[in-house]
């Protein structure tokens, strides 16, 4: 235990040297993370809108099935990246397997679902809100959506942080699908599982900070999105 | 069926009725019919409303004065009987002629002015000469980049018959637009609801405010647990009466 206290010591000194290591490392997180919010963003806002203001048949199994997914076991995820992926597998042409775009395809997979389920109701709110008098003003759809979506903003972004939240603090999908190549598919979850089975505390204790602190700022985000919709009563 | 003084039953009484003659004027209800949830809530109503001037609706509360407004502007479908506007059934070109201002509008999460820019932009219109203008009419200028929902009632109110103006509609359905609001706010609102009279646009007008329905009302509809029980031109209703249920409802002896 001795060894706890160095490691200690050591995952500081990374951090304050800005250990270029520990910097790509982290670096490659936000970048993989980030784009795989984006695309889930661009691919669930519109579901989750439509969801949320269109009644149609087997709108409530739609809802059940999304709210399930919220759930998808990330290692499952990546299992079936992986089988899409792998050279055997129908896009393994694309020789995508182990390169960050596999992770941010797992990670877009697994946190879509969460986006799509939160603005959904996010929406369905402010459309309970809005319905009426968009009808009375013969509002059309495109411009309905337009308008919840743009209105909801301020509750979509914090969507959006979970989301991010969610894929950056991932570990068993991008490990099975990036595997975790120092200097190519090495993110912090990844790095600190490997690390930490190998003995080597101090960096994984050094990233498990930096992913700490992550949440930290996504939360105190969250809270300062809320709290500004809320002081200009436009949430 | 466009004979404007035909249609107003009780004779003509403004000058705009001559003026502009809408294509979705009169209106034309006949054996109108509403029920949910096996009560009937609007119980065959027969009315034709002329081309322009302040028509009022006066009646006991839930006596379904604004499910009948609701059915006349397409928001409700009738269970029976029919509703037809400028000779045709009520459509969406006929909806889009029309605009309403419910007993709690709903406003948009934006600023004031953002509120008003929609509407317009609903019109093909954009300008921001425009959105001055009617925030100008309104009262509203000095309050155009605050949020909408943040505004006093009065100034709510305000703001969603700015709002429904925009629309540059026909016919405008004011549902109790001044109730619990200060004097001053009920003067803000009549001189809009006079200007938009002025311009040839018909109102319909949900009121309990005796004063108020003489000041702004051409004509009365008196309405009872679902019925029409009386129409007359302003100044007899309150002087004449006709049905017994105006009479109690007029002398403070609620009627339900
Ligand atoms: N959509 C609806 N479904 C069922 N009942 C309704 C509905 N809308 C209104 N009502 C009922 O109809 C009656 C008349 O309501 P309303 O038109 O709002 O009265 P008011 O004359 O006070 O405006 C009330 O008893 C109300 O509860
Ligand atoms: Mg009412």
């Amino acid at each position: 235990m001795q060894d706890f206290g160095h490691a200690f010591s050591l995952a500081f000194q990374l951090m304050w040297a800005a250990d270029p290591d520990l910097m790509e490392i982290i670096g490659l997180s936000l970048r993989v993370s980030l784009t795989a919010m984006t695309i889930s963003c661009a691919i669930a806002l519109p579901i989750g809108a439509a969801l949320g203001m269109i009644r149609f048949r087997g709108r409530g199994a739609a809802i059940i099935l999304l709210n399930a997914l919220m759930g998808l076991p990330p290692v499952v995820v990546g299992l079936c990246v992986y089988l899409m992926l792998s050279r055997a597998g129908p896009m393994g042409w694309l020789g995508l397997l182990y390169t960050p775009t596999a992770m941010i395809i797992a990670q877009s997979i697994l946190i879509t679902p969460i986006i799509a389920a939160l603005s959904r109701q996010v929406i369905e709110d402010l459309h309970a809100e809005y319905a009426e008098q968009f009808r009375s003003m013969c509002v059309p759809t495109r411009t309905a959506i337009a308008a919840l979506l743009w209105d909801a903003r301020y509750s979509l972004l914090t969507v959006a942080l979970a989301g991010f939240g969610r894929a950056v603090a991932e570990v068993g999908a991008v490990i099975i699908v990036g595997g975790n190549i120092d200097h190519l598919t090495r993110v912090m979850t990844t790095a600190i599982a490997l690390e930490t089975s190998k003995g080597d505390l101090s960096l994984a204790l050094a990233l498990g900070m930096v992913l700490l602190l992550i949440a930290l700022v996504i939360n105190a985000g969250v809270m300062a999105v809320r709290m500004t919709a809320a002081r200009f009563a436009y949430a | 069926m466009l004979d404007v003084t035909t249609a107003y039953e009780h004779g003509p009484t403004v000058e705009a009725t001559e003026q502009e003659l809408s294509p979705v004027l009169p209106c034309e209800v006949r054996g109108l019919c509403f029920a949910a949830g096996g009560s009937p809530l609007i119980d065959k109503i027969d009315l034709t409303l002329g081309a322009g001037g302040v028509t009022m609706i006066m009646g006991p509360n839930g006596a379904g004065k604004s499910v009948f407004i609701r059915l006349l502007h397409g928001m409700l479908e009738p269970t029976a009987g029919e509703i037809h506007w400028g000779g045709r059934p009520l459509d969406e070109e006929t909806r889009k002629r029309q605009a309403m201002v419910f007993q709690t509008p709903v406003l948009l999460r934006r600023s004031v002015e953002a509120n008003i820019a929609f509407a317009l932009r609903l019109h093909g219109e954009g300008g921001r000469a425009r959105c001055a203008e009617m925030l100008e009419e309104a009262g509203l200028s000095n309050k155009s980049s605050q949020p909408a929902r943040l505004l006093s009632g009065g100034e709510r109110q305000r703001l969603a018959i700015a709002r429904a103006l925009a629309a540059d509609p026909d016919v405008l359905f004011l549902d109790e637009p001044t109730a619990s609001l200060d004097p001053a706010s009920v003067q803000l609102i009549e001189e809009i609801v006079f200007s938009a009279r002025d311009r040839g646009v018909k109102i319909i007008f949900i009121t309990h405010d005796i004063g108020q329905a003489r000041r702004l009302g051409d004509d009365v509809v008196f309405m009872h647990r679902g019925r029409i029980m009386e129409r007359a031109p302003t100044p007899r209703f309150f002087d004449k009466p006709s049905s017994r249920e105006a009479k109690d409802y007029l002398a403070g002896r609620i009627v339900l």
